[in-house]
């Protein structure tokens, strides 16, 4: 809503700078977006009456003007061949900052010859001025503009640009904002008072108002002006309506906008011969009635939606658009007038329906009060014969189905103290509040007030919203500051959010970045790499790259690693902890959370040691292994297929009989499809409340030995096909070892084919005692022939 | 004898003095006291000797064993040591080599600032709680006192789910406000939460306007409960999170849910409250929204709102480091561009 100040100002007096004003409006509620002050740089320039019209001498497209400016005459050149004798235009001295009507740069007006004839000062267009985009025509002032004086003090003016929130429909209006700063200043505000002279003929006999239906109508009036001529609007008028953003049309329309403006009750000016019957009817519309709207949009409506109807036909849409056939034209002369008041969701819902919002729909939707309509209508009728002229029918056409008593709340004062941890005294409630037009009776108590709330404010009707009132005029700064000091509830803590927060410092401690992917992601990508039977489709996605919400986390991340490839010459390690979303039916979706962990590339930055391996599958699962074991579980690694992924290079990950995710190398040609470069693609994909299930057996604490440890080392030579896990394991059986680590593994010449051989450093230790070399000699034969008769394994000499 | 021990001892020392390395030194030591060296085939003829002069000679014999044998060790050190400092010399490195490469690991930007505000809040006793990302309209908007066809549902713009049927009661949560709905449906006062989460918002996305981004909302319920609590919970956490000079701020403003409502702002520590581009002028930076809770909003779960009160209060988590920062599109966060990632 932009208010320009010259018209608050008609109701309130304001000597308080803008600044603070403004301030204190941003403070209550009424958000200053922006002030945009005109006239700011009319310096030389004032208002000048022109005295003589002359041709050029050497062009006749060119006309030369003497201009009276108040201190002296001055005789300039003219492109504007409209300029009369008489004429009150604003008039730039030579040194005027004026808009440049080419560049649009601000310029200093600087002595010119034009075809031989010298120019010294300018009759401006709106455009030089920084008015409006008008250049062709030089402006004219009003006719009782006085000559001389200063054009700032005569048009300049200051724009409030308003932020209203939707709970406040009184303030897309020029009055309603001005009841906020009369509050803010302490001021009654000087409140007007249209009456008019009804010289036509009774309006019962002309117009017959019927409303169909009252549950979206709560009250119409109409009033009736014939004899009007239609013509432009005067100056002050059109200038007004541009200051707040609206284009003037003419002057019945703009009288109807202009007091929309001020009142904020959307008014209809119906051409009255177009409607037949003289009959208004206001009802629901027929299923497939069309109307063409003032656009000139043919509009299918249908029983949903209120229309304005003549005795046979639509003539408007309710509160949201009027029709073409009954538009006020130039050739108009009868006008009716409609001041109405609809059901806001209804409004809201065709103004949706039909995409169709209009300022009049944006203010009927948030809800305004009936009260409103009177007043405006007889505003407007005003208005009209004074810019029309034309004769007002007598009386005005009321119907008000809809009354109702003025919202009263009873107040216990103590309930600000309740809410604000603060006191008011009665006296300051009361007089804020009725500053503010609520009327404060005493009611049973000295406490308890009885509050009568205002027609204009629909927003208030129980004692937290007149509590809101008082802390947004005492400003929250009056507020004082406490710490909590009530009882603390009783805690109980979600497992999952420090084991989440434990897993990401894990990861980064792996050297793995944290990424955060879109929850959506397109049915193309989620289908290439996972199935998408479940995949939650969203009605009204942004893009189809954002058509479904993610069954894995999987293609988001490739999607990154392809581009930060681009940049990024090191190996890329990311990890992203995030939900999917699984369908289930009618319900809300499923929502399981993952752990999801990628790397690919150099596994060492490129450096002068040399290192030039790539990270794969082992990476991922290293990761895994640091990962879960800091957590005190002991995976194990199954050999499983899964689509996507590379065969022959994925392993589930299964904490005793919990599968709680798998580690794999993404199958090449979902690599290739995410246009990555030709290297393994690790990953492994850990889901959380499974693993956090695992985690909560966290075994006992084992005691450390203080017996010297022994360390020796043996070679064997299995087949190829067995997994170097199930001699580890069988080694570990024994009681005696301690710790195994495989540090060698060939497969060559120097073993037979289809054999590998592997070498083991086994630590021996017992709790209890020094092991002899006897000892130890007797566990590692064991060891062997465990080896030997379950794998078939062999010593390697 | 006697003679004869003494020129060992002075032809022992003299030699001793002019060798240089390790291999002469061990040369001398077999020369003079190995096996068959001199000082042994000395004291090996004192059997010879008669047993008067065998007890002197043989004590001034071991005196000058001990005493090369000790000379010896000198030597020793000092020839290791001197050619210690020689390996050492020679095995030199060219200090300003790179060192081996240890690729870090990062939390996101997000995460970094949500673990701030989470701990702030946690240290004034408020619990952590999460719930679902895709919600019901019922607790988006009905419970929160924004019925369908309300014009104040235009502030959330929404991702509705596909259905055949065309039904819309499921949908992205556009705020994590409908936790404080969840949350007051399952325990009963008092209630100290705070609830982060993702949050979606149906709109073309630009440098300030995000279609997921993340939430924190707050929620405290009991008897007695006032704004001057919001306001001291509020300045506190701007308080450590910006630091201790900043001064907060409360406006009026409107949430449907909240009654009544605040905007909360900082002063702005660019321009220092004169008024600049970041805080389009105004020298105040908006932090979040809070509030009262609507007595209709604790009606619809039954609380008894003559009873108790309850502020709740809601923020934006990028914001901050794009304050911070002085990042100029919030588009980066979840364009995951290891350049900017790698800057925090
Ligand atoms: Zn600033």
């Amino acid at each position: 809503m932009k208010v320009p100040l010259s018209w608050l100002r008609e109701y309130v007096s304001i000597s308080q700078p803008l600044k603070e004003l403004a301030g204190k409006l941003t403070m209550s509620g009424t958000e200053v977006k922006g002030i945009e002050v005109t006239g700011k740089d009319w310096d030389k320039i004032c208002v000048g009456q022109i005295t003589a019209v002359e041709p050029h001498p050497n062009a006749d497209r060119l006309k030369l003007a003497t201009v009276d400016y108040g201190t002296g005459q001055s005789t300039v050149v003219c492109g504007d061949l409209s300029i009369q004798v008489g004429d009150k235009v604003p008039f730039a001295r030579l040194g005027a900052q004026l808009v440049d009507g080419h560049t649009g740069a601000l310029t200093s007006l600087k002595p010119a010859r034009i075809r031989g004839v010298v120019s010294e000062g300018m009759a401006c267009s709106e455009k030089e001025l920084g008015l409006s985009e008008r250049h062709e025509r030089v402006m004219k002032l009003a006719a009782d503009s006085p000559v001389g004086v200063p054009l700032a003090d005569h048009l300049g003016d200051a724009v409030l640009d308003l932020e209203v929130t939707p709970n406040r429909p009184d303030c897309l209006s020029v009055m309603g904002v001005a009841r906020e700063v009369a509050a803010h200043l302490r001021q009654e505000m000087k409140l007007p008072e249209p009456s008019y002279a009804e010289e036509g003929s009774p309006i019962e006999g002309l117009v017959s108002v019927e409303i169909a239906d009252p549950d979206l109508c709560r009250r119409y009036c109409a009033s009736l002006i014939e004899g009007v001529r239609i013509g432009p609007s005067p100056a002050w008028l059109q200038h007004r309506l541009a200051a707040c953003g609206m284009r003037p049309i003419n002057n019945i329309v703009d009288a109807t906008n202009y007091v929309m403006l001020e009142y904020g009750q959307p008014l209809h000016a119906f051409d009255f011969r177009q409607i037949g019957g003289g009959k208004i009817i206001v009802r629901r519309a027929s299923e497939g009635e069309i109307i063409t709207s003032l656009d000139g949009v043919d509009r299918v409506l249908n029983p949903e939606m209120l229309a304005i109807a003549d005795s046979k036909i639509p003539v408007a849409i309710a509160g949201v658009m009027g029709g073409a056939d009954s538009e006020v034209i130039d050739i108009t002369t009868s006008v009716l007038l409609e001041s109405a008041n609809f059901n806001p969701v209804s409004i809201r819902r065709t103004s949706s329906d039909l995409k169709l919002r209009s300022e009049a729909s944006i203010r009927f939707e948030r809800g305004i009060s009936p009260e409103l309509t009177m007043p405006a209508l007889k505003r407007a009728t005003q208005l009209i014969l004074k810019l029309a002229g034309g004769k007002a029918a007598r009386g005005i056409v009321d119907v008000y189905p809809g009354k109702r008593e003025a919202e009263t709340i009873l107040f216990h004062t103590s309930w600000v103290k309740r809410l604000l941890g603060t006191d008011l005294q009665r006296e300051q409630i009361v007089e804020i509040l009725a500053y503010l037009g609520f009327d404060c009776q005493q009611a049973n108590s000295s406490e308890t007030l009885q509050v009568v709330v205002p027609y204009w404010r629909v927003d208030v009707s129980r004692a937290a919203d007149l509590v809101e009132e008082l802390a947004r005029i005492i400003g929250y700064d009056y507020i004082p500051t406490t710490m909590l000091g009530s009882q603390l509830p009783r805690q109980q803590i979600d497992p999952v959010l420090a084991f989440r927060e434990e897993l990401r410092d894990l990861l980064v401690g792996c050297g793995f970045q944290e990424v955060i992917n879109y929850s959506m992601n397109s049915r193309e990508r989620l289908e290439g790499t996972v199935p998408i039977e479940k995949a939650v489709r969203l009605a009204n996605p942004l893009s189809t790259e954002q058509e479904y919400l993610r069954t894995s986390l999987r293609p988001g991340l490739l999607g990154l690693l392809k581009v930060n490839q681009k940049y990024e010459d090191a190996g890329i390690k990311f990890f992203e902890i995030g939900k999917v979303f699984f369908a289930r039916g009618d319900d809300l979706p499923e929502e399981r959370e993952f752990l999801v962990g990628i790397a690919s590339g150099p596994r060492v930055p490129q450096s002068w040691f040399g290192d030039n391996s790539l990270l794969d599958f082992f990476d991922a699962k290293g990761a895994v292994e640091a990962v879960l074991g800091r957590l005190g579980m002991e995976p194990a690694f199954e050999p499983a297929t899964e689509e996507g992924l590379y065969p022959g290079r994925v392993a589930r990950i299964m904490i005793g009989q919990s599968p709680v995710g798998v580690v794999a190398e993404v199958h090449p040609g979902v690599a290739k499809r995410f246009d990555l470069l030709p290297q393994p693609v690790a990953i492994f994909e850990l889901e959380l409340e499974s693993l956090l299930n695992c985690a909560k057996l966290r075994g006992r604490y084992r005691p450390v030995s203080r017996f010297p440890r022994s360390v020796r080392d043996i070679a064997i030579i299995v087949d190829v096909a067995t997994p170097a896990v199930r001699i580890v394991e069988i080694i570990r059986e024994f009681s005696l070892v301690t710790q195994v680590t495989l540090f060698d593994l060939y497969m060559g010449e120097q073993v037979p084919l289809g054999k590998k051989s592997l070498a083991f450093r086994v630590a021996y230790q017992s709790v209890d005692h020094t092991l002899t070399e006897g000892e130890l000699e007797s566990v590692e034969q064991e060891i062997l022939v465990r080896l030997s008769e379950q794998l078939g394994a062999t010593l390697r000499a | 004898m006697l003679t004869e021990l003494e020129e060992l001892r002075t032809k022992a020392l003299a030699e001793l003095s002019r060798i240089d390395n390790l291999s002469e030194l061990e040369k001398w030591r077999v020369r003079y006291l190995g096996r068959k060296g001199a000082l042994t085939s000395v004291l090996r003829g004192l059997g010879s000797l008669p047993i008067e002069d065998r007890r002197s000679a043989g004590a001034t014999a071991n005196d000058i064993k001990a005493l090369l044998e000790a000379e010896l060790q000198r030597k020793e050190q000092g020839l290791r040591e001197k050619e210690l400092v020689a390996v050492l010399e020679q095995t030199r490195i060219d200090v300003s080599l790179p060192g081996y490469p240890v690729p870090l690991g990062r939390l996101h930007p997000t995460t970094r600032t949500l673990r701030e505000i989470c701990d702030i809040f946690v240290s004034m006793g408020f619990q952590i709680v999460e719930g679902p990302e895709v919600e019901w309209d019922y607790y988006n908007f009905e419970a929160l006192n924004i019925p369908k066809d309300h014009p104040a549902r235009d502030m959330w713009a929404t991702f509705w789910l596909d259905t055949e049927s065309g039904d819309r009661s499921r949908l992205l949560r556009t705020h994590t406000s409908p936790m404080q709905i969840r949350l007051m449906e399952t325990v009963r006062p008092p209630i100290r939460a705070l609830m982060p989460g993702r949050v979606y918002r149906y709109e073309a996305t630009d440098a300030t306007h995000e279609s997921m981004f993340y939430q924190v909302e707050g929620l405290a319920v009991d008897q007695g409960i006032t704004m001057s609590d919001l306001k001291g919970t509020l300045f506190e956490f701007a308080r450590r999170l910006f630091g201790e000079g900043r001064k907060a701020r409360f406006r009026c403003d409107y949430f449907p849910f909240v009654e009544p409502g605040v905007e909360m702002a900082i002063d702005c520590f660019i321009c220092q409250g004169a008024g600049c581009r970041l805080c389009g002028n105004t020298g105040w930076i908006e932090i979040l929204g809070a509030g009262m809770v609507h007595p209709e909003v604790l009606r619809r779960v039954n609380y008894d709102p003559d009873i108790y009160t309850g502020f709740a209060f809601g923020m934006g988590v990028e914001r901050i480091p794009m304050l911070r920062y002085g990042i100029d599109d919030i588009r980066l966060f979840y364009g995951n561009d290891l350049r900017f990632l790698k800057q925090f």
